[in-house]
């Protein structure tokens, strides 16, 4: 199915089971622990040896010796597979770092070797054994020191990464009023509850390799990459995993290492990553240095915008670009963005949760909330005065739907904005100073096309079979409500089976397109399936309506169990059409922070989101995905930093008790408001996704009510309390 | 994780005789400390000594108007004993500021005094440490020393005590009783008790080989309002930045002890009464002598102002 113009009237706008707020049908297992994820799978196939990877100890240089021969000789060990002896053939083209083979290390923690052994003990114990040299080289560790320097990234068609409209210089010059000012924001770790973890099996030539994985048709093109085989040959299984936040977009060395090791062993193997590997191991969001300039007429119409971002990664590549909302979010006659990327020797930076956008709003959206305090005018109607018609940065270009301002004027109903006093640092409760914030949040809407393969068993029930996977976003429900409602069956009717690359290749999940894109393709197998079962019984699939388990054409009823056994696949893709618009999803943020007027700890009080994103597949498990976003959004505001020992080149806080994020107890009251809308230019199921929408924004509005607590701006993240507790108001 | 074995004592002599016979041997309590550091290899005890079925898990009255808190008793259950409550709100409140709830299910009186420092180059085994390499260096010193100590450091080692429960009982003028593995049974002040690091940071206290921690012991309650300010860069689960064990009469006399600044519980008695009349002069005579780094000098004024913000709170 070709989605080649905006959706018209639908099944979906008069659905029974779309939209309605439903409890994961994964829920059960995963609460009563007996969801099968990755390292967990002991049944999936026999004699499953341990594998233990071990990192290296230098950021960069070569390996000049190995001895593993305590290793090898050590209780309960297999085999030890090292690096520097290991020959991988390719690698996958989605990976910035070499996972394994050879005998250069460009980032700490790299994987140089790995031991398998009959038991986990037995392999990490044996892995201490073995001896290391190496030939250190210095390395690039200082981003802010290597920063001013740093060339433009390639953007698109490989032209520098910068874009202008209008004259930035002059309009910035002339207005009366101007902000100029730069913000920093932190190296951050996905530190999702479940490592990365893979068990690896070989039959011949045939992989086959169990793990927690995102991307599923991406893994197993990759895995071909590096091992020189045909993908082909590759079988990925995905169907649980226990958190993502793009960390596992791509394969990683627990996948790689897991089939080396296997084929070294003549055996199965399973790996997980130590926490304490992950930090520098694996990926990670890169920091950023961003300056904003904003030129603005005494009425707070601006008249010229500029983001400038700086980041930086091995190779020179794949950067953080905190520039992505400002082309899209404000009116602005004269505008700039620029991306500049610098070279560096430490782990890989890469996708994580709304990449560019995350960090992107910590910056735009505290500079707004400054430009108000400049002009004296509240920032909501700020924001309001400079609400675009057409795309600011590309004015020939539409908005599929637009909802910004709606969502500001309801959510400061909601929150009880009109309570916030403008004047930072009045609002006393015993000791804590308390305040107010706002910010605006955006964030794009793509699609991905998608396929599914729909079964009828014959007894009446449906199954959904498609590659897509379910980070815990809640893709097993809403694939089954799509199901449900284009088939017309009840919900537990409804069986679905995800993460298995022999299953159509999906859209995965990624980059907030899994759920608009994934249902969508459920939705196009369906309509292949009804048009079937019409062939095979006589009447036209697109018109007889499917509902009560039952088919109705005509004058016929049929029992949906009468079409017997039958399957269809379907893809959706996406047509150009949607090039002559700006599809985005949209929020307001609120928050209220206290703030000890003697030490400085910020306390969230209270946070709200509005959102517009369409319409909502699952609000409950949509809710899920905005609060969550919202408590990582809190963590980058307040606590979360990865810090970079510039002397050797690693991540020093490479655990959970080093690197910090949000508690329960960081977290209070959290509240999420959905606005109707629909989009019909995103999909024919008009919905669109949430999960990284609700990371763009609470950081900024956490920030802003600190100032407005304090009247103190901090404009390095995290905001500790180190960096301003001597600044706060003195109280006698 | 090293190949140890295993035995489990019966009774508290029997367990320090057993940790003195075998080169390399530990007692094994909660284990939420030990077990963790064995598993990254930054302990690597050849033999363990299971203390959990010695008794001493019990908390008595004294007769001389205190507590005796046995060695096994958890911290929950003396963060939670009605007298300790009562008569030593600082206590409670310290040990609640610490860990989680399942921790301090499992972590015992004595194993929290022992508890070891969280030093981020102490736990990686790829970095020098002279704490837990001794002779290695300390990365810490020109590296991420945000959380580590301004106070009674060395050139060999700044790292910190992290616990919370020992700030309290410094405060208190707790004691500590052990028994040596002869039987020999001696008090150590709980003043005495943490080492500075000097040259030999490995060292973190001033236990004998063998030496076993029966009991801690709290005088007579001495009244006052009891405070204990942790201040971290999260609301719960997190060491301190800061914090502040006070315990202040009505007549605004008061005790005070900090954590997170030095390799020890902190308190200068000498300069605790200038903390009623010149707080700010009693401060400075309190730190006279530390040695920040520019990542922790912050601590510092910070612990100034934990102890005003404790101060405020008796007035209203």
């Amino acid at each position: 199915m070709e989605f080649n113009a905006p959706a018209d009237t639908n099944l979906f706008d008069t659905a029974k089971v779309v939209g309605k707020s439903t409890p994961r049908i994964d829920g059960p297992l995963k609460t009563t622990g007996t969801a099968p994820y990755a390292y967990e799978r002991h049944d999936v196939v026999a004699n499953q040896a341990y594998g233990y990877i071990l990192g290296a100890a230098i950021a960069k240089g070569r390996i000049t010796a190995m001895d593993v021969s305590q290793a090898l000789a050590a209780p309960g060990v297999i085999t030890v597979v090292t690096s520097p002896d290991t020959d991988v053939p390719g690698k996958s083209s989605m990976n910035n770092a070499r996972l394994f083979g050879g005998s250069e290390v460009t980032h700490y923690h790299q994987a140089i070797a790995c031991v398998v052994a009959e038991t986990f003990e037995q392999a990490r114990a044996a892995a201490s054994l073995i001896r290391t040299q190496y030939d250190r080289e210095k390395g690039r560790f200082d981003f802010p020191a290597l920063a001013p320097d740093a060339p433009l990234a390639r953007g698109r068609g490989d032209k520098p990464d910068q874009a202008r409209l209008g004259d930035f210089d002059g309009a910035f010059a002339a207005a009366p009023v101007k902000l100029d000012a730069t913000y920093t924001t932190p190296d951050e770790s996905h530190a999702m509850m479940e490592p990365h973890a893979t068990i690896a099996a070989w039959e011949g030539d045939r992989l086959t390799l169990w793990t927690s994985n995102q991307m599923v048709a991406w893994g197993k093109k990759s895995m071909g990459e590096a091992l020189g085989i045909d993908p082909e040959n590759i079988r990925l299984d995905s169907p649980y995993i226990g958190g993502g936040f793009g960390g596992k977009l791509f394969i990683r060395a627990d996948v790689l290492v897991a089939a080396l090791a296997a084929r070294a062993a003549k055996r199965p193997v399973k790996i997980a990553l130590q926490r304490p590997l992950i930090a520098n191991n694996t990926t990670h969001r890169h920091a950023t240095i961003q300056r904003i300039r904003i030129g603005a007429d005494k009425e707070g119409k601006i008249t010229a915008i500029a983001h400038e971002n700086w980041s930086g990664n091995l190779n020179g590549e794949d950067g953080e670009n905190g520039t992505y909302q400002t082309p899209i979010l404000y009116a602005g006659a004269n505008r700039l963005t620029s991306n500049y990327i610098a070279t560096l020797d430490l782990p890989e930076g890469n996708a994580m949760r709304a990449p560019g956008e995350a960090p992107g709003h910590l910056a735009l959206e505290v500079a707004m909330d400054e430009l108000a305090e400049k002009l004296g005018l509240d920032p909501i109607e700020l924001r309001i005065r400079n609400e675009p018609k057409t795309v600011p940065a590309t004015p020939e270009k539409q908005f599929s739907d637009r909802n910004l301002v709606r969502c500001l004027r309801e959510g400061a109903d909601r929150f009880g904005w009109s309570q916030r006093k403008a004047e930072p640092g009045t609002v006393r409760d015993g000791q804590w100073l308390v305040g107010m914030g706002v910010a605006a949040g955006y964030r794009g809407a793509p699609t991905m096309k998608s396929g599914a393969r729909i079964r009828l068993d014959g007894s009446g029930k449906v199954i959904v079979e498609t590659d897509m996977t379910d980070i815990g976003t809640g893709s097993y429900t809403i694939i089954a409500q799509t199901a449900a409602e284009t088939m017309g069956v009840p919900l537990d009717r409804v069986q679905v089976t995800l993460g298995d690359s022999r299953f159509p290749a999906s859209s995965g999940s990624g980059g907030q397109w899994g759920a608009a894109s994934s249902t969508a393709g459920v939705y196009a197998a369906c309509v292949n399936l009804r048009r079937a079962i019409g062939e095979k019984l006589g009447f036209n699939g697109d018109e007889a309506v499917f509902a009560d388990s039952q088919i109705r054409a005509g004058d016929r009823v049929i029992d949906l169990a009468e079409a017997g056994t039958m399957s269809a696949d379907g893809e959706i893709t996406f047509g150009k059409f949607k090039r002559e618009y700006d599809v985005g999803t949209y929020a307001a943020h609120f928050a209220e922070v206290a703030v000890n007027a003697y030490t400085g700890e910020a306390r969230i009080r209270r946070m709200l989101a509005v959102c517009d994103a369409g319409r909502i597949l699952n609000p409950l498990s949509a809710r899920s995905q905005v609060i969550g976003a919202m408590v990582m959004a809190a963590g980058a505001a307040l606590m979360e930093e990865l810090v970079v020992d510039k002397r050797f080149g690693l991540f020093v806080n490479h655990d959970l008790a080093g690197y910090e994020v949000p508690v329960h107890a960081d977290i209070t009251q959290q509240d999420v408001l959905f606005l109707d809308t629909l989009d019909s230019v995103i999909s024919p199921m008009k919905a669109k996704g949430v999960g990284e929408l609700g990371i763009c924004g609470p950081g900024a509005a956490i920030a802003n009510a600190i100032f407005n607590a304090t009247g103190v701006r901090v404009r390095e993240y995290p905001i500790t309390l180190d960096k301003y507790f001597e600044r706060l108001p003195v109280i006698a | 994780m090293k190949s140890f074995t295993y035995e489990r004592a019966r009774t508290p002599a029997e367990a320090a005789a057993s940790v003195a016979k075998i080169p390399g041997a530990k007692f094994l309590a909660g284990g939420t400390n030990l077990l963790d550091l064995m598993k990254l290899e930054i302990e690597t005890p050849t033999h363990l000594v299971d203390v959990q079925d010695i008794g001493l898990d019990t908390i008595e009255d004294t007769a001389e108007g205190g507590l005796r808190i046995g060695a096994l008793v958890s911290n929950t259950a003396l963060a939670s004993d009605k007298r300790v409550r009562r008569d030593y709100g600082v206590l409670s409140r310290a040990i609640v500021a610490g860990a989680s709830g399942q921790l301090r299910n499992k972590a015992t009186t004595a194993g929290n005094l022992l508890q070891r420092t969280r030093c981020s180059y102490f736990y990686d085994t790829n970095m020098a440490c002279n704490k837990r390499q001794p002779g290695s260096g300390c990365a810490a010193i020109q590296g991420f020393s945000r959380q580590l100590a301004v106070i009674g450091t060395s050139d060999s080692c700044i790292a910190t005590y992290p616990g919370d429960m020992a700030i309290a009982l410094r405060v208190l003028d707790a004691t500590i009783g052990t028994v040596k593995p002869d039987g020999a049974t001696r008090t150590i002040p709980m003043a005495d008790f943490h080492r500075l690091p000097g040259d030999t940071p490995q060292i973190d206290n001033v236990l004998e080989r063998g030496e076993l921690i029966t009991h801690v012991d709290l005088p007579r309650p001495i009244g006052g309002q009891h405070f204990y300010k942790k201040v971290r860069d999260r609301a719960s689960y997190a060491f301190a930045l800061v914090s502040v064990a006070a315990v202040i009469q009505p007549d605004g006399k008061m005790r005070a002890a900090f954590g997170g600044m030095a390799p020890k519980p902190w308190r200068v008695e000498a300069a605790e009464a200038g903390l009623h009349e010149d707080r700010a002069a009693a401060m400075e005579t309190i730190f006279a002598g530390a040695r920040p780094t520019e990542e922790n000098a912050f601590k510092i004024p910070l612990a100034q102002r934990a102890l005003a913000s404790v101060v405020a709170q008796t007035r209203s």
